[in-house]
Order: C-alpha cells, then sequence, then structure tokens
C-alpha cells in the first residue's frame, strides 16, 4: 500500500521534472529560432549587395587625349572620353535620347574606373583597352534577376531598348561580376553601385577611439576610488544609486546633453568624432564602473589581507594586487560597453553625426557619421539597391560587434583565475 | 599580572591594556590586558567567537580594514604606542608580520611572493641582495628544498603545506620581529601540520610570535604562555604547563577538559 504510494508520488515528480526540462529546452530553442531567423534574413537579403556588375567598355585614347594626359591626367575629359567609347561600341544608336539612355546603363561615377585605369597602367594609353566599369543599379539588379525583365516596361525602371542593348554587351561577353570591395573601399555615395561604408566604419573607429579613452581611464579611477577608498556612509550610497540609474537613462538624453553643453555652450565642431565619442564615453561611463567595482569586489578579501600583511600602502595593494586581478573583469566589461555604444545611433542623432557625409574623416574633428547612422540613412534611401545594401551594411555592423564580443570572451577565458 | 606588568614595564615586548573593541555596537573584547615576552610563544585558545582572532588582528592594526570597527585602549610595542597617530601603518606592518588561517600566496609565482614586500619596502639595493633574501626566507621557511627548482612556478600550484609555509617565508622575507598566525594550521592536514609545528618552534629563536590556535595540544606543544579567551574577555593568562596543568578559573578548566567550546 504504502509502496505503491511512494510509486504514485515518485512517477509523479519524475514527470514533473521531465516537463520542466522540456519547457526550459523549448524556451531556448525558440530564442534561437528567433535569432537565427533575424540573422539569415539580413544575411540573405544581403547576399546581392556583395557582389556587383560591371560592363567592359573598349577604349582608346587618341593622341590629343594622350598629350593631355601627360600634361596633367586631371586635364583629359574623362566623361566624355567614357561616353564616346561607349557609343562607338553601340554604331546604331544615333539619336540623342537613346545615346543618353545607353549611357544611363552606366553607373554616373563609370569614368572614374577609366581614369583609375590609365593612372595605374600608363603604359597602355596608345593602346586599345577594355575597362571594366560598374554599371548602373538597376543594370545590376537587373542581371541579378531582381528586376524582372518580363513585366511590361512601364513597370519597370529599366527600357526594352536599354535591355536590348545590354542583352548585346552580354552576347559580347562584356558583362563581369565581381566582389564589390568598393563597400570597404568607398565612402558613401547617392549612387547605390558607388556607395561604401569606409566613411562609416572610420567614423565609427574614430568615435569609438574617442569613447574609450575619456571613459576607461575616468571610469577605472572612479570605480576604484568608490570600492576601494571612499567611506561607505550616505554620500557614497548616493552616489552608488545615481551611477546604478545613469546606466539606465535612454541614451538619447546623453545625445541632448552634447548639444546643449558641447555644441551650444562650448562651441565644439558638430557632426565630429571627438563630440560623438565624448557622448558615448559619458553614456559608457556607468557601464565601465559598475564593471569595475564588480570585478574588484570578486578579489578575495584574503589577497588583500595578504597584502596589508606584508606592509603594503593601499595604493601599492590596489595597484599591484587588486587591479591587475581585475583587469580582465574590467576589460570585459569595457569591451562590452563599448560595444553597445558602437552600436548606438540615437545620441548621434542630436550632435549632427547622422548625416550624408561622402568624405572620409581623418581626424576626430572631421565631420563623420559613424555605421549606425549610415544603416539608418541608407535604410531611407529609395534606391532598391539600397535595400540590400543596408542588409550588408547591418551584418558588417554585426560581424564587428560579434568580434569584439568574442574578443572581450576570449580576454575573459585568457586571465580568468582560479582561487 | 596586570600589576606585574605596570611595576616592570619596560620587559615585555608587547603591551595592552584595557584594550577594547567594538564592531557597530557589539562589544568584542573587553578590557584585554597581556603582557607578551620577546622570543616567546604565546597561544591564543579558546572557543570560536571568543575574540581570540580579533585580539591578534588588534597587534598589527588590521583590523582598520574592517568597516566599524573600533579598537579602544593602549597597545605598545617596543614602548611604541601603535594606535597613536605617529604611528606609520606600513612600517608596523612590516615590522610584524602575518600568517593567516587560510593560505593565500599571492596568484604570483613562488619567488615574487617572496620578493614581493621586501621590494615594497625597499630591502634589497640589488637583484642579487634580493636573491638572497628570497633564498634566506625560503630556508628558514623550510620550504627551498622542495621549490628551489621551480622559483617560477605559480605559488597557487604548491600543496596547502607548502602555500602557508611560503605565505611564512613571505612574511618573514620583511625581517619583522613579531609573527602573528592566526590559525595557520586550521586548513592543514595533520602531517603539513607537524611541519609548521616543527618550524614554528625553530622561528621562535628569532621572532615573537603570537599564535591563535584551536586545537589544545597545538598550545601545549608550542607555546610558552597560553591566554584563554572566552566571550571577549580574558579568562587566564598563564604558563602554558600551568594552564593546562593547573587552571586557576574554572572556565579554563571547563574549555581545556572539554565540557565547554
Amino acid at each position: 500500500m504504502t509502496d505503491n504510494f511512494t510509486e504514485i508520488r515518485l512517477r509523479k515528480r519524475y514527470r514533473a521534472e521531465k516537463r520542466f526540462k522540456i519547457y526550459s529546452v523549448s524556451a531556448l530553442i525558440l530564442a534561437l529560432l528567433i535569432l537565427a531567423t533575424l540573422i539569415s534574413s539580413i544575411a540573405i537579403s544581403s547576399i546581392p549587395a556583395f557582389t556587383q556588375i560591371n560592363i567592359g567598355i573598349d577604349v582608346k585614347m587618341n593622341d590629343d587625349q594622350i598629350l593631355q594626359f601627360e600634361e596633367d591626367p586631371e586635364n583629359v575629359s574623362w566623361r566624355s572620353l567614357q561616353k564616346k567609347s561607349f557609343y562607338s561600341m553601340f554604331p546604331n544608336v544615333e539619336t540623342r535620347k537613346d545615346k543618353k539612355e545607353l549611357n544611363k546603363l552606366l553607373s554616373t561615377g563609370a569614368y572614374i574606373e577609366i581614369k583609375k585605369f590609365y593612372l595605374d597602367n600608363p603604359n597602355k594609353l596608345p593602346d586599345n583597352n577594355i575597362i571594366y566599369v560598374p554599371a548602373s543599379d538597376d543594370v545590376d539588379l537587373l542581371i541579378k534577376d531582381i528586376i524582372d525583365r518580363d513585366l511590361p516596361q512601364d513597370m519597370r525602371t529599366i527600357s526594352d531598348n536599354q535591355i536590348s542593348y545590354l542583352d548585346k554587351l552580354i552576347s559580347n561577353n562584356r558583362i563581369k561580376k565581381t566582389i564589390s570591395w568598393r563597400l570597404f573601399s568607398n565612402s558613401d555615395s547617392r549612387e547605390p553601385e558607388l556607395a561604401g561604408l569606409k566613411g562609416g566604419i572610420v567614423g565609427t573607429l574614430l568615435t569609438m577611439f574617442v569613447t574609450l579613452i575619456i571613459s576607461f581611464p575616468i571610469g577605472v579611477l572612479a570605480a576604484i576610488y568608490l570600492e576601494e577608498i571612499a567611506p561607505k556612509n550616505k554620500f557614497t550610497d548616493i552616489i552608488e544609486v545615481n551611477i546604478n540609474n545613469l546606466a539606465a537613462v535612454p541614451s538619447i538624453v546623453y545625445g541632448l546633453l552634447g548639444l546643449a553643453v558641447f555644441l551650444n555652450y562650448m562651441n565644439m565642431p558638430r557632426s565630429a568624432p571627438l563630440v560623438g565619442g565624448i557622448v558615448l564615453a559619458l553614456m559608457t561611463l556607468p557601464v565601465i564602473i559598475i564593471a569595475t567595482r564588480a570585478a574588484m569586489a570578486s578579489i578575495p578579501p584574503s589577497i588583500r589581507e595578504a597584502a596589508y600583511g606584508v606592509g603594503a600602502s593601499q595604493m601599492q595593494v590596489i595597484v599591484h594586487h587588486v587591479f591587475p586581478l581585475a583587469l580582465p573583469g574590467i576589460l570585459t566589461g569595457t569591451i562590452i560597453g563599448i560595444a553597445r555604444a558602437a552600436g548606438e545611433t540615437a545620441p548621434l542623432l542630436m550632435i549632427g553625426m547622422m548625416a550624408f557625409i561622402v568624405d572620409v574623416p581623418s581626424k576626430i574633428t572631421d565631420k563623420a557619421t559613424v555605421l549606425p547612422a549610415q544603416i539608418y540613412m541608407w535604410a531611407n534611401n529609395p534606391e532598391r539597391s539600397f535595400e540590400y545594401l543596408t542588409s550588408a551594411a547591418i551584418l558588417i555592423l554585426l560581424v564587428i560587434l560579434i568580434m569584439m564580443n568574442l574578443l572581450a570572451i576570449l580576454l575573459r577565458k585568457k586571465y580568468e583565475r582560479r582561487w | 599580572m596586570k600589576d606585574v606588568g605596570s611595576m616592570i614595564p619596560n620587559q615585555y615586548k608587547i603591551t595592552t591594556s584595557n584594550v577594547n573593541v567594538d564592531y557597530g555596537n557589539k562589544r568584542a573584547l573587553h578590557d584585554i590586558n597581556l603582557q607578551i615576552e620577546e622570543k616567546e610563544v604565546t597561544a591564543l585558545i579558546g572557543p570560536s567567537g571568543c575574540g581570540k582572532s580579533t585580539f591578534i588582528r588588534c597587534l598589527n592594526r588590521m583590523n582598520d580594514l574592517i568597516e566599524g570597527c573600533k579598537v579602544e585602549g593602549k597597545i605598545m610595542i617596543d614602548e611604541v604606542d601603535i594606535n597613536s597617530p605617529d604611528t606609520d601603518i606600513v612600517e608596523l606592518r612590516a615590522r610584524i608580520g602575518m600568517v593567516f588561517q587560510k593560505p593565500n600566496p599571492f596568484p604570483k609565482s613562488i619567488y615574487d611572493n617572496v620578493a614581493y614586500g621586501p621590494r615594497i619596502h625597499g630591502l634589497a639595493k640589488s637583484n642579487e641582495d634580493l636573491d638572497n633574501i628570497v633564498t634566506k626566507s625560503l630556508k628558514r621557511a623550510g620550504l627551498w628544498n622542495e621549490v628551489e627548482d621551480r622559483l617560477d612556478a605559480s605559488g597557487l600550484s604548491l600543496s596547502g603545506g607548502q602555500q602557508q609555509r611560503l605565505c611564512i617565508a613571505r612574511a618573514i622575507a620583511v625581517n619583522p620581529d613579531i609573527l602573528l598566525m592566526d590559525e595557520p594550521c586550521s586548513a592543514l592536514d595533520p602531517i603539513a601540520t607537524a611541519v609548521i609545528e616543527e618550524l614554528i618552534n625553530e622561528l621562535k629563536e628569532r621572532y615573537t610570535i603570537v599564535i591563535v590556535t584551536h586545537s589544545m595540544q597545538q598550545a601545549a606543544r608550542l607555546s610558552e604562555k597560553t591566554a584563554y579567551f572566552h566571550l571577549g574577555k580574558m579568562i587566564e593568562y598563564d604558563i602554558t604547563s600551568n594552564i593546562f596543568t593547573n587552571p586557576k578559573h574554572e572556565m579554563t578548566e571547563a574549555y581545556i577538559s572539554g565540557r565547554i567550546g
């Protein structure tokens, strides 16, 4: 009787435990599925952006142009060289309107490639050259089968005439698909086939540099004071509570602060990594302070006692023992804080870093934008190609952030100590 | 005892008079008067929570590190009041080595563990000097033969008993004249304990040793004098053999015969 009762109770407990396990595992699977869906949808829609369609043009300079080039390459009318060379490949195209349509197959920046070709190969000046230049974004999408050529003409952005020119180029084997390295070597542009992320990447690096050199020393020193030196009283309690609150303040508030203090009051340059870095540093400070304090608090008191016991001063205990031992934890917190700042857009909106900036910044006071800001702006562009570029940019930002987090994990793994 | 102390005040290495310790509102030690002789082992025994560790931590002002801990009364070491504002706490702790209950080597190499104290106090003028200090300290701590070929290994790679001897070497490397030991063997097995006890017997030729212990046998084996603490009060202080064979106070007798504690 009792045996039977025990058995029933036991079986009931086993079932409950099994159910509990199933719930938690399915929660995990659900979370992973959502993440996988998100990343794979971004990855899939970014694929077209990583290749680029190029059109080969027969270019031959005449004697005048060669002379001009030898004087100064800037004197050559590269645009007209591009047009003339391209038109000569289609002798049947005669009217002005048709020529204009034909020229629209090429990117507006196509002549830059021709110029680059001659600058790189000055010995080929007199030759007949086939130079591959980027196609326009519509051609790009058509060749990648994103624009459907069977649609009626008025429903697509590329005309029947243009398609027939393209078919001729295809049959002459003048269409080439390459990896779009310009995504990393070009700066932002209104033309999707020319737009790259270099400006945003360099801007992000400069901004993060400013953020790091401001927030790391200040955050660590503040945390050392609060954790090791400050007396425990009401005043330090209030500071502690407020630091924890600051970590939860919406990031745009820091942007407003930056606008009011750094731009309007201190007249710092607008749109500059310097200001962006300071604003993001303010945002990162509480994170670093909290991480540093937690890392130092986890150092066993026996190490402090040992150091005090041989007559180390408080500074020596901190500098020789507590800080080096806490460093892996501090670095982990800092990298995660910086990674969070690197993905931030809202505070930068207020200080003008959410802007279309073509030049790559070379110093922290130059006008610049950052990767997330560029993603936001690309997503707002009407050209269809930007849809794919946006996904590609998100993927690149994600890769950078994942690498930073990976670095944090590796650092922690490498220097982690057991007591 | 107190009378004897005030009559010949200069005879003792450490003299405490009316030492009271409070943790917040809770009094942990009541009016401790104790005289400790130079180059002797003085054992402090008593049940858990009786204040013996608190007392030993007063002697190198380790209690300063504890939030809300207040020490009153006079503690004279070599006729200097260690609680006076003129006393530099770093210099004081350099003169008074401390060995803790749990071996706590720094997570550094064996060499650096011992060299740390001499380095921060500038005791070595050259690297050779430092090598000599490290070698000498490790030899005195009886650890040299076991580690001489792996001084670069982490201090944490040693066994518990070896770690504790490393901590002793670290403490004596700064050339103290007093060693405070707070239950140095409580985390060790009997064999390692025997090694440490033997070491303490050798060390007392050079150092004044104050040892807190839970083991009455240990106190009996090692010490010249023994103080029995109970609930924050010092009940009895006498020559060790008197304490264990002929205790004057009934509480001491109850403790050593195992009826309390």
